[in-house]
């Protein structure tokens, strides 16, 4: 039997029976519809948090204070003295680096805020000027910290929009009083909507110089140092002289850490990553379950046209031709779900996208690829089972049968 | 020589404890463009010799020898290309394919023997036209009635120009009018050369034949020629 005539053999048996062939059609579309939405998801929340790090610039070093160990408990740490603060000079003394371009020490912690009566709870940053440079934000209104004010502690505050909004309404915050703890601030400007970078909105942030926030926190040790370095190249070297310069400072002790934008941007990708590939592998197993359903119908139809399958081998059809047509029967109704399944797949993508802008929700083609394969693998697969069955039966007995 | 030469064919199924001898010691010669009734009562072992002489079937012992040939030494691909090319099959229930058109089912043989498109419909054509069946090609069965669905079948057993055609109660399915005309196209069919062995129950059919093979219980019991 000809190729191009096996395939229409199989093509007509298979619309023959629409209910039936539309139905493991749609189970198998619907296992590859799966696989690609949900890598899509998978893929997207990576994404996202990469765009989340890179609105944040990609040639940025971080210290944090105090060593995490990456090799579990250490003995050795036991002993060891608690580490030393990471203060507000030893951000200063960065800035004479080499190579060092801005430095943002920052300072974390939540008070309450109050307007003409009106109470808030909100997260405080104390900081310095370069921060706005260094995390990229724009200003709605006023201007931001004024620079050289590290050890001055001057009571002027940048607002996020969303605490603008709420306690302000229309009226412009610029000059206006605020209480912030037990504190009286002045506001010097606004920062614009929709900033985001390190898991949170700067919407609902208050923005005070680093002094003022440390007295106020009554502490010495800062939460973070954001050092923006000149470019990613260097960003090595870099790093290896801003830890010469804390461990003089510190007494020849490494007592910090040091990360560089791309450890953790590497970091979560690869965690991201393994996410999408074990959420395809959940979507998969239902791909295994299509398979069998192939099985499944094409062993009825083999039963109910076993009159047929006698008469072809009457009519001169060998073993392995009958084989074929039912092979191929069970490949075409897989191939199809799988092209119907891609189709509503990426549609479902587009759907998450159109509903959620921010979140880049693109199936890999990888997964789409991946989606196919298995669909038509599985199909085959399960598809050989009742393919044997139907070349093996007896012609006598199958003619007799109708 | 002869067509058909059977040689001590047995053929034995297993029916549960017991054993069946559907076919015992069966010892037969046909010529080619021989026409030939077999004759019996249910069960007498007809059928199993026609599925038999179709390579349906295999003999528990014996030699077939189908034009000189051992077709019981063939391995499955052999015999299914001398079911292909040789031998041709006319059911009591028709069997055709209910999906496909009359045009389609007639080129079922054609195109299972890789005989590519044009040729195919040319050869359909013209099997359509000798069976009167040009303004049915594109029907399906469940359109046709009993008689034109048994033409069908005819023209579908006939497209490979095979040298015998099997018959298995041919007119079984048909009122008499209408198997009248059935047995007419197979009767032309043998005129024009074709073997025909033609499997029924009744009497007034097989009369038709100029030879009559009885059967009982699993044995040729008669064997009559018509003279003249």
């Amino acid at each position: 039997m000809r190729v191009a005539d096996t395939l229409l053999f199989a093509r007509r048996a298979a619309s023959g029976t629409p209910l039936r062939t539309g139905l493991l059609v749609l189970a198998m579309s619907i296992g590859v519809a799966a696989v690609i939405v949900l890598t899509a998801l998978g893929d997207g929340a990576r994404r996202y948090v990469i765009e989340e790090f890179s609105a944040i610039g990609s040639n940025l070093l971080i210290v944090l204070p105090g060593r995490s160990e990456t090799g579990g408990l250490n003995p050795a740490n036991l002993v060891t003295t608690t580490p030393r603060d990471l203060t507000a000079e030893d951000a200063a003394s960065l800035i004479q680096i080499k190579g060092v371009r801005k430095v943002a020490p920052v300072v974390v912690g939540s008070s309450e805020i109050s307007v003409g009566g009106k109470l808030r709870e909100v997260m405080l940053v104390g900081t310095s000027s370069d921060f706005l440079e260094v995390r990229r934000l724009q200003l709605a209104q006023g201007r931001f910290l004024p620079p050289n004010d590290v050890g001055l502690g001057s009571n002027v505050a940048v607002i996020g929009s969303v605490i603008r909004d709420e306690l302000f309404g229309s009226a412009s915050p610029l000059g206006k009083p605020i209480r912030v703890g037990d504190r009286r601030f002045r506001v010097i400007g606004v920062l614009s909507a929709g900033g985001r970078g390190m898991g949170m909105t700067t919407d609902e942030l208050i923005i005070v110089p680093t002094a003022t926030a440390l007295a106020m926190f009554d502490t010495n040790t800062l939460f973070r140092i954001l050092i923006e370095g000149g470019n990613r190249d260097e960003l090595e070297s870099l790093e290896s002289r801003v830890k010469k310069t804390l461990i003089e400072r510190h007494d020849g002790e490494e007592d910090f850490t040091l990360i560089t934008q791309d450890a953790v941007l590497q970091t979560f990708d690869k965690i991201l990553r393994v996410l999408t590939l074990g959420v395809a592998g959940i979507a998969a197993i239902s791909l295994a379950v299509a398979g069998i359903l192939v099985m499944n119908v094409m062993l009825v139809s083999v039963t109910q046209r076993t009159g047929e399958i006698g008469l072809l081998k009457a009519l001169g059809a060998t073993a392995p031709t009958i084989r074929n047509v039912f092979l191929v029967e069970a490949a075409m109704l897989s191939l199809l779900g799988a092209i119907i399944g891609v189709a509503f797949g990426e549609a479902g993508a587009a759907a998450l996208r159109q509903f959620y802008p921010a979140f880049p929700a693109y199936p890999p083609i990888w997964a789409v690829v991946a989606g196919v394969g298995t669909a038509l693998g599985t199909g085959l697969l399960f598809g050989v089972m009742p393919a044997r069955k139907a070349a093996l039966l007896d012609p006598v007995q199958a003619l007799s049968k109708r | 020589m002869s067509m058909i030469q059977l040689n001590g064919i047995d053929r034995v199924f297993q029916l549960g404890d017991s054993e069946v001898h559907a076919l015992r010691q069966i010892n037969l010669g046909i010529d080619a463009g021989e026409y030939v009734a077999v004759m019996g009562p249910s069960g007498s072992g007809k059928s199993t010799l026609l599925n038999l002489l179709g390579l349906l079937d295999r003999p528990d012992a014996g030699h077939y020898l189908l034009e000189g040939q051992d077709a019981t030494t063939l391995t499955a691909e052999d015999q299914a290309r001398i079911r292909s090319e040789r031998i041709g099959f006319v059911f009591q229930s028709f069997h055709l394919v209910p999906r496909l058109t009359a045009g389609e089912n007639i080129a079922l043989p054609l195109m299972l023997a890789g005989i590519p498109p044009a040729e195919r419909n040319r050869r359909v054509a013209s099997a359509l036209r000798d069976f009167g069946l040009e303004d049915r090609a594109h029907h399906r069965p469940d359109q046709l009635s009993g008689g034109q669905r048994q033409r069908v079948a005819i023209a579908r057993a006939t497209v490979m120009h095979p040298a015998v055609i099997l018959a298995d109660e041919p007119t079984g399915n048909l009122d008499r009018a209408t198997g009248e005309e059935v047995m007419e196209l197979l009767e032309a069919l043998n005129a024009s050369g074709v073997t025909l062995i033609v499997v029924t129950h009744d009497q007034l059919l097989g009369a038709r034949a100029a030879r009559r093979l009885t059967m009982l219980d699993g044995a040729i019991v008669g064997d009559e020629r018509k003279h003249g």
